[in-house]
């Protein structure tokens, strides 16, 4: 929906006071040294994380931060389009857990992520009895091509593949249909290095290089046939090539680790969005916002799950992100 | 016409230092009703800063109210003037007229940004409020050149 720049005024300044409400590193480090997950849900609910109006049921913090999230934005635009380039990464995640749950014949019981465009019921629906045409455009016919191949040859990875590259695409279509400057350098961002990621992973399985060409979405800032080129010729290649490009910081963190270099990804999508913090009147700050409270989610779940599963500290540590504020 | 000139200067005076200062506690009114809607306890700081922008209208009335006792509408013994005292009445209302609506404006936008930065850090107010006052310095500067051009257009007499 097109507004007017100064049409975000009321709805930055709103956003501005509940940044102050954001985790800090503090807050994170916080939760990280507390000694089960029963300590970390009881620190979250003193902070208000999750705090819903639902008294008779019971509800899953992460679930309703989220819902808060979105409820929240709706009321400041009216609806939440310009932030389909983020939504949409779920709808995918939801459609590849429909597929493999119809195929495995297993229920699709808290398989969903929240925060998607459309509802994960239809999705599951519409595979489940192969009615491909009642998907959403957007998932339609990936939606078919990735359940038909699973079905054919029962190659979850290659299903998974046909659905992450079709998110890319999405993701990037997304990014160059808007009018802000932030979601276009985050899409580029996102898949560049979602690119690289796939690249290297199909380097190190030794990969053919149309595997990992079909693999890859287009992208202006790297050459998808040249990269794929690389990385099917070897590690190092794929290193030197990614040196010539405009990505050649990722080199270092690709020695050290691929998980090294996924995190120093997000946290440079997350410093990205930093500039936000000086801007008064565009969307940005909004979808700054809102990326920052995914990535205090993410930050959030990822400690519970750790403390649920009684991992070491320096385990949480070494896969935290950086946070917004 | 020596009059109307007089007069169409005072009313630009008004309308445009108005226009700016409507604009620009507008914009700051919107971000402190924002800022508001999440922390009530802060009214009184962001209401300072949503005025801030208001002085310019002031201005321009204060330069259109000089001329028109100047030329005699207000106060009684109002008569003809030239042309060209007119036109020079006009000129001297000019300064006010296009500086308080650019400055209005322009101040009214450091005006949200300053709320937004009191919304998030309650204790930078100081600072908050010395950026968009900076704005102020060129709107007091064209004020004082409207005044003393209209008191140098009576002590020419003309």
């Amino acid at each position: 929906m097109y507004k007017p720049k100064d049409e975000y005024i009321y709805a930055v300044s709103r956003i501005r006071h509940r940044e102050t409400k954001l985790f800090t590193k503090k807050h994170i480090e916080q939760m990280i040294s507390m000694p089960d997950a029963e300590s970390v849900l009881r620190f979250l609910a003193e902070q208000g994380f999750g705090a819903t109006n639902k008294l008779t049921e019971e509800v899953d913090p992460i679930d309703a931060e989220r819902e808060k999230l979105w409820a929240l934005m709706k009321e400041l635009l009216g609806d939440l389009d310009c932030f389909d380039f983020l939504r949409i990464q779920n709808d995918f995640q939801n459609l590849k857990a429909a597929i493999k749950a119809q195929y495995s014949e297993l229920s699709t019981d808290g398989l969903f992520m929240s925060g998607s465009v459309y509802d994960p019921e239809e999705l599951a629906k519409a595979i489940a009895e192969k009615d491909y045409s009642s998907l959403p455009e957007v998932l339609r016919e990936v939606g078919e091509n990735a359940h038909k191949t699973l079905l054919k040859t029962a190659d979850g990875q290659l299903c998974d593949m046909i659905i992450d590259k079709a998110c890319l695409e999405t993701v990037y279509a997304f990014g160059k249909k808007s009018s802000e400057k932030i979601v276009r350098d985050y899409c580029e961002l996102f898949v560049a290095s979602s690119n690289i990621k796939i690249a290297v992973r199909g380097s190190k399985l030794l990969k053919s290089q149309s595997f990992i060409l079909d693999s890859l979405a287009e992208c202006e800032s790297l050459n998808i046939r040249t990269l794929a080129s690389a990385s099917a010729k070897g590690f190092e290649e794929l290193l030197s090539y990614l040196s010539t490009t405009d990505y050649k910081w990722a080199v270092e963190h690709i020695k050290v680790s691929l998980t090294d270099f996924e995190k120093y990804c997000d946290n440079k999508l997350i410093g990205l969005l930093k500039s936000q913090k000086a801007e008064p009147f565009t969307l940005g700050p909004l979808v700054a916002y809102a990326i920052a409270k995914e990535n205090e989610i993410k930050a959030v779940r990822l400690i519970l799950t750790a403390k649920e599963n009684d991992l070491a500290d320096s385990v949480i540590r070494e896969r935290i992100r950086d946070m917004y504020v | 016409m020596g009059l109307f000139l007089a007069i169409l200067g005072a009313a630009i005076a008004t309308f445009m230092a108005g226009i700016g200062s409507s604009i620009g506690v507008g914009k700051a009114g919107v971000a402190a009703a924002g800022t508001l809607a999440e922390e009530p306890s802060l009214f009184s700081k962001v209401l300072i800063l949503m005025l801030l922008p208001a002085t310019q209208g002031i201005y321009g009335l204060l330069v259109a109210f000089l001329t028109l006792q100047a030329v005699g509408v207000i106060g009684g013994g109002a008569g003809e003037i030239s042309t060209v005292e007119g036109a020079l009445y006009l000129a001297a209302c000019l300064p006010i007229a296009f500086s308080g609506l650019f400055s209005a404006v322009h101040q009214g936008k450091c005006s949200v940004a300053g709320i937004q930065t009191v919304s998030k850090r309650t204790d930078t107010m100081g600072k908050a409020l010395i950026i968009p006052a900076m704005v102020e310095t060129y709107a007091i500067l064209a004020l004082l050149i409207s005044i003393l051009g209209i008191n140098g257009i009576q002590a020419l007499n003309l």
